[in-house]
């Protein structure tokens, strides 16, 4: 029987994997990982969190807890929870019975529900032409995420200025007034990636009349909750700040990475609608989503996070575990930059202390790039990102070194 | 421009304009014209059966195991395996795109036998998918992005219901063929055979691998040789869904011969596994998909594909089932414990469907209920009509689908007696 996949291209790798696998078969033994985005200790080594263990333990020993079926939309319990973390205890959109939420597939899956969603359903029935905005940069799978949900048109707003390494709010403004009316616009809630430059709160109040005024659809995608400053309040004041100015919006959460979940899939959808009612119809058009894409999402991870928000000795400890890997981040920023200028190395390097949360977009270019890879086994992408939590104690001096010489050395 | 594919939705044309999406007043909302989806069908009889305060009331819509006291079971190779993971404290670390390798790896010699040529000459490419529904999904979106062949996807007539949502939304237009015989509660073979000579070369065919759902109607080893001829000479791509393999007669490799001779025939097909059902894994999303390619090379190019597919849906799979089923599959004693316990389930379901006939007969039925034995797995398509099946759930409080599907999980050898008398009243 002849081939019907004889004609398939070979697609090229996601990139982020593939430095994780070249950093995986270099044998160079000063050689360090800054790509992936996943938490690391001072010794280099990935972190289950303390808490985590710690629940993950009175599962197993629970025997009323079987492995049936969630509901299609999830764990009741991990939903209101995560929603909660999001936009506050004491949210007046959660008192007026007008949020609601899907448990998904990590961020990647709140979003994809969230974009298959506005797809069908916003400005219109199947309106494939309604504009997506993402930040340039922006995290590299929200393109592919929207164009897959069959969105025609993602196109890019102004965010960074690579000149001044930061962030290019009259660009910014620029985009929301000129966009066409109705545009969905993708809003990192904090610790943008990848570039860690956040608006500031006067910022995000600019950009919130804007948004407001010219009718834009508003959808944050919050990966670093809690990760970002240490604090879980601060990190969610954007998102809480337009929920106050009364959009009706999507939130798409992730735990990967404030949990140390990674791949148990942790994430939530949070919708805020205008009413009960609203919120009722949408809820049911996403099961219908769901139930095409995964059915119902996996239990284990969501159990973990719903036990540890609903019980408060559990939540109190888990609130330091997040401070701890935050302010290791913190720390490595701070060093990072002391060392460069101790060392002289041209440019100014504020901009490391400046951004937040996991990355930092050192503003390194590509040549200069390759030269951290290839002559000093320091694998970085090829923005200039690199994983704040790739450094510890032990090789913040090498990297250092590394990009003293990079920056002087190549052009 | 707005368009208006859907004609279920209504505008409230006083507040949204589509075409200007202008909204009118500040109360007004961008989701005035979603309209509330349909309520599921099945999970409508779970909501009106837990409503029920009749003590003898019978859910028998749920599509799930449960043991003789009506309880979900924990398979104890599942909760061993659990047990043995938690003392190896691994990490939490992303899984690749294309999930657990080990897992993947054992997903397909379960299904294709460790001995078999497809896995030696490594021209299949498996994937951990999040069950049988993501597995589906990604083969949809696949044969849509990649298949040359027409958009049809024949399904049989009846099918699982999710199947259809399923392949329309990745882009691809249902077609049946003849299947179900309501006239026997049986196979129609001669209807099947005349349907799929029909189809269109190179369209898409979709198989029960065993334990037909919603029927329980199989075909026997002679029947698959021959459709495998007839899809053969029709140039058909095959995917077979396999949600049920061991859980059908008890015996994995019985279970999974149909996907077996179809290979050795030399169709390469492509297949979707689910351990929702055979480990009891269903909240935990365990699944494969498996591409079988023409060589090694052609699997290299598609695995790229699929990964570039799977990525913006939700970047790479949940960790923990994939890590328990694999425990399970690779640990010579727990796969000697599964196969022991997967037995059991199918045997207490056996069980059931011959305790049920012999209450039929003892109740005086003149009726033909010989089906209920010839069916396998957890579904049984018992013949009732609409209005014989509203009269068991208003009379006799027993709940099930329209359709006269029962789920013998939902059958124990406390409740048998009283269906039989309830089926019996409604037909005699």
């Amino acid at each position: 029987i002849m081939s019907v996949f004889s004609e398939v291209p070979q697609a090229a790798p996601v990139a982020v994997f593939k430095l994780t696998q070249d950093f995986n078969n270099d044998q160079h033994p000063q050689k360090v990982n800054l790509g992936v985005g996943a938490y690391r200790t001072d010794e280099g080594r990935p972190w289950v969190l303390p808490v985590v263990k710690k629940v993950e333990k009175l599962i197993v020993h629970d025997d009323r807890l079987n492995h049936e079926y969630l509901p299609i939309l999830g764990l009741p319990e991990f939903r209101s929870s995560a929603s909660k973390i999001a936009l506050g205890d004491d949210s007046p959109a959660i008192k007026e019975e007008r949020v609601g939420a899907v448990q998904c597939l990590g961020g990647t899956g709140a979003l994809k529900i969230g974009a298959e969603f506005l797809r069908r359903f916003y400005n219109g029935n199947n309106n494939t032409k309604t504009p997506v905005y993402v930040s340039a940069p922006t995290w590299e799978n929200h393109n592919a995420v929207f164009a897959n949900a069959g969105f025609e048109d993602v196109r890019p707003y102004k965010y960074w200025d690579a000149e001044k390494r930061g962030l290019d709010l009259n660009g910014f403004l620029g985009d929301l007034e000129s966009c066409p009316a109705h545009s969905i616009f993708v809003l990192h809630a904090c610790a943008h990636n990848p570039t860690g430059t956040d608006p500031t709160q006067e910022q995000w109040k600019k950009i919130a009349e804007v948004m407001m005024r010219r009718k834009l659809f508003v959808f944050f995608d919050s990966a670093y909750q809690g990760f970002a400053s240490g604090s879980l309040e601060k990190d969610a004041w954007a998102v809480r700040y337009f929920v106050s100015m009364g959009f009706e919006m999507f939130c798409a959460q992730s735990f990967s990475k404030n949990f140390g979940l990674y791949n148990e899939r942790v994430g939530n959808l949070t919708i805020v609608a205008r009413d009960g009612d609203n919120l009722k119809r949408i809820l049911s058009q996403m099961e219908k989503i769901v139930r095409t894409t995964w059915s119902n999402p996996p239990s284990q991870g969501a159990r973990v996070v719903a036990i540890t928000l609903n019980t408060p000795e559990l939540f109190s400890e888990w609130s330091d575990n997040v401070k701890t890997m935050a302010d290791r981040v913190l720390l490595m920023r701070a060093q990072l930059k002391a060392k460069l200028q101790a060392l002289g190395t041209p440019g100014t390097w504020d901009h490391i202390t400046q951004q937040i949360g996991m990355f930092s977009f050192t503003g390194l270019n590509s040549q200069q790039v390759e030269y951290m890879v290839k002559e000093k086994h320091i694998y970085l992408m090829a923005s200039g990102r690199i994983n704040m939590c790739g450094l510890t104690t032990k090789n913040i001096d090498y990297v250092a070194e590394s990009i003293h010489e990079a920056v002087t050395k190549v052009q | 421009m707005a368009l208006l594919k859907s004609n279920k939705v209504l505008y409230c044309l006083g507040n949204v304009s589509p075409s200007l999406g202008v909204l009118s007043s500040r109360n007004s909302s961008w989701w005035g014209g979603v309209q509330m989806g349909p309520p599921d069908p099945i999970l409508g009889v779970t909501e009106a059966f837990k409503r029920d305060t009749n003590p003898k009331k019978m859910n028998l819509g749920v599509g799930a195991y449960r043991d003789d006291q009506g309880k979900p079971y924990v398979l104890n190779c599942v909760r061993k395996a659990e047990a043995v993971i938690a003392e190896k404290k691994l990490d939490k670390e992303y899984l690749p795109i294309g999930g657990l390798g080990e897992f993947a790896k054992a997903c397909a010699q379960l299904a294709l036998g460790a001995d078999n040529e497809v896995l030696k000459s490594g021209r299949n490419i498996t994937v951990q998918t999040i069950s049988g529904t993501g597995s589906l999904r990604i083969g949809a979106n696949f044969l849509s992005r990649f298949h040359g062949g027409p958009r049809d996807v024949y399904l049989p007539k009846p099918s699982w219901g999710n199947h259809t949502p399923i392949f329309r939304d990745a882009g691809m237009q249902l077609k049946a063929y003849r299947y179900y015989d309501p006239s026997t509660c049986g196979f129609d073979f001669k209807g099947a055979l005349e349907d799929i000579s029909k189809i269109p070369e190179q369209s898409v065919i979709v198989l029960h691998a065993c334990a037909h759902n919603p029927t329980g109607v199989d075909p026997r080893p002679e029947q698959w040789k021959e459709i495998s001829d007839l899809v053969k000479k029709r140039n058909l791509l095959v995917f077979f869904d396999m949600a049920y393999q061991g859980f059908a007669s008890g015996d994995i490799d019985r279970d999974a011969w149909a996907v077996r001779h179809f290979i050795e025939q030399g169709h390469n097909i492509v297949l979707s596994q689910s351990f929702a059902k055979n480990m009891g894994l269903y909240g935990e999303r365990v699944g494969g998909f498996t591409v079988v390619c023409k060589d090694a090379e052609e699997a290299k190019r598609v695995e790229s594909q699929l990964k570039i597919l799977i990525r913006p849906i939700y970047s790479n799979p949940p960790m923990n089932g994939a890590r328990i089923a694999t425990t399970i599959l690779n640990t010579p004693e727990l796969r000697a414990m599964w196969l022991e316990e997967v037995h059991g389930m199918a045997n207490r379901i056996i069980k059931m469907r011959e305790q049920l006939v012999a209450g039929l007969k003892k109740e005086g039925s003149s009726h033909n209920w010989q089906h209920v034995i010839d069916q396998i797995g957890m579904f049984c398509f018992t013949g009732l009509k609409p209005e014989q099946v509203e009269r068991l759930t208003k009379e006799f409080s027993v709940y099930m689908t329209k359709d006269g599907r029962i789920s013998m999980a939902g059958v124990s050898s406390g409740n048998v007696g009283y269906l039989a008398h309830g089926i019996h009243a409604v037909t005699k």
